[in-house]
């Protein structure tokens, strides 16, 4: 049984039950948080791939950059207990980069510079839930937060919000990615507090 | 008596605070009374747990500032948007309990028999475990020659301050402040750089043993001036830190 | 050999978790990289810290080395990185 340190709370959880998953505090900053190396990829080497369809597809910087994109403004909720309210993003849907490619997959493992991987259901990534984002507050994404580009999903704990995306693979099953395989949920819905495998 | 000293170093011992002692305006040094602590060896570190009433639990690293033999105390740096050093700095008092688990280390040490010449390069909250490391030296009498270069942001933020301005006989203390300079000050006024280190370093034909510690931005930028310079890498100790003031 | 990145810490950092593991002092140890051979001290890896888990990185050619992660009271520990790690 540990002492009670007289006086130390730790972050103080959200006053905002309904906006923010339990567990939860809200923070300004936007913490850096990387398991490896900052990947600093030029934007004349970028490409970005969904690949296990019917046929792959690419996109080389330019082409991402004439796609149809939108901004969007979303709570982002990280395992590591923070969340940061009202970010805002540009990029391109995943119902754009995903129309019209026939498959059969329900699961996509993304890639990224780095060798970071994780993974979620197609279902998740479709219906407006999801983007490759490449702008952040008004501003292009810094190598730091993911830049060039980095997938955006953030109905779930943001470390499926893979930094430094450069491919989906499609897959019928579900392959466990970086942080899955060490434990953290498959899922990692914030709602029901999904953070490790069994939760 | 080896099963125990193992026990105590694997488990987390209560810590009492005996007493506090501010530093500077950010830093606070921590007497601690540890009833079976083991002692410690100077450059070693304790990770502190604290635990909230809902059972929340942090952890962090720091660093010992006394030498072994003395009271063992803590000197720790409030950082802006720390959840714990805010606590320890500020709201901590003499009475309090937390946990601690060590001491922890068997690179970033230094004993008498390592011996010398020995140069220290601390920047900002690196200073502590290289002050414990001159407590040690000056304790136990040695005579190894000592060159100490501090980085520090100005005056106000060095740690140890009177201590090390009167520092034990062999040990030279050079300091470089690097945003804010006393009028009239004549020192370094910049960054340690390739230049300072070829001024400072004791030249490695002399086998030196050097120890860097500080925010990591700080020990890869001295580190690779000393190799430059002629240390070989294996005579170089170093220790990151997280972000420090610096 | 890259500087490490400001925030990037060292095996100093993560000496209580390996005593915790290995039950011994491990920082002093010597670790050999499994991809570039590269043999150095378990102090000098580099050691990142997203607040997931712990990632050791060789300095060379940043290949993971080991992986530990704690959940619900269990620490997973991945070691497949290095060739060998002697005490």
């Amino acid at each position: 049984m540990s002492p009670i340190t007289r006086g130390f709370h730790g972050r103080r959880r959200s006053d905002a039950p309904g906006r923010v998953p339990p567990g939860q505090y809200v923070t300004k900053d936007f913490p850096v948080l990387s398991a490896g190396p900052t990947p600093r990829t030029a934007l004349a080497n970028w490409t970005f791939s969904i690949e296990g369809g019917h046929e792959p597809k690419r996109w080389t910087w330019a082409e991402f950059q004439a796609l149809p994109a939108e901004t969007v403004t979303v709570d982002i909720h990280c395992v590591t207990r923070w969340s940061k309210l009202d970010t805002v993003w540009t990029g391109v849907s995943l119902d754009v980069l995903l129309e019209g490619l026939e498959h059969d997959a329900a699961y996509v493992l993304a890639v990224c510079d780095g060798g970071y991987t994780t993974n979620l259901p197609v279902a998740d990534l479709v219906g407006g839930q999801a983007w490759v984002a490449f702008n952040y507050d008004g501003s292009p994404l810094r190598p730091e937060h993911g830049g060039p580009a980095r997938l955006l999903v953030p109905h779930l704990y943001f470390w499926k919000s893979a930094k430094w995306v450069r491919s989906l693979r499609l897959r019928d099953r579900d392959e466990a990615g970086f942080w899955e395989r060490y434990g953290y949920n498959m899922y990692g819905d914030p709602w029901r507090e999904q953070r490790y495998a069994g939760d | 008596m080896a099963g125990t000293a193992v026990r105590g170093r694997l488990t987390w011992q209560t810590a009492t605070v005996g007493s506090v002692v501010d530093e500077t305006a950010r830093v606070r040094t921590i007497f601690l009374d540890v009833p079976d602590w083991a002692g410690h060896r100077a450059g070693q570190h304790v990770d502190v747990r604290l635990t909230a009433e809902d059972g929340y639990q942090a952890e962090r690293a720091y660093s010992i500032a006394s030498a072994p033999g003395e009271t063992l105390s803590l000197t720790v740096e409030r950082l802006e948007d720390g959840e714990v050093s805010p606590y320890l700095t500020q709201e901590l008092r003499a009475g309090d309990e937390f946990e601690v688990r060590g001491p922890v280390g068997g690179y970033f040490v230094w004993d008498v028999a390592d011996g010398g010449p020995l140069l220290l390069l601390a920047g900002g909250s690196g200073i502590v475990p290289l002050r414990s490391i001159l407590r040690y030296r000056e304790r136990l009498g040695s005579e190894v020659p000592v060159r100490l270069l501090y980085s520090s942001r100005s005056l106000a933020d060095v740690i140890y301050r009177a201590e090390l301005d009167a520092p034990a006989a062999g040990v030279t203390v050079i300091h470089t402040l690097t945003r804010q300079q006393p009028p009239g000050w004549t020192g370094y006024a910049r960054r340690v750089d390739q230049e300072m280190i070829a001024s400072v370093a004791w030249p490695a034909a002399d086998a030196p043993l050097a120890y860097a510690c500080g925010p990591t931005s700080f020990v890869e930028s001295v580190a690779s001036a000393l190799v430059a310079f002629g240390y070989p890498p294996r005579r170089i100790r170093t220790e990151r830190f997280g972000a420090t003031g610096q | 050999m890259e500087p490490l990145e400001a925030g990037v810490l060292d095996g100093n950092a993560i000496g209580g978790l390996l005593i915790e593991v290995f039950g011994t002092e491990m920082t002093a140890a010597v670790g050999t990289c499994g991809t570039c051979g590269t043999a150095s001290r378990v102090a000098e890896f580099a050691v990142y810290q997203p607040g997931l888990g712990t990632v050791v990185r060789c300095r060379h050619c940043d290949n993971v080395l080991m992986v530990f992660v704690l959940a619900h009271g269990v620490t997973c520990v991945d070691l497949l990185g290095l060739a060998s790690l002697v005490a």
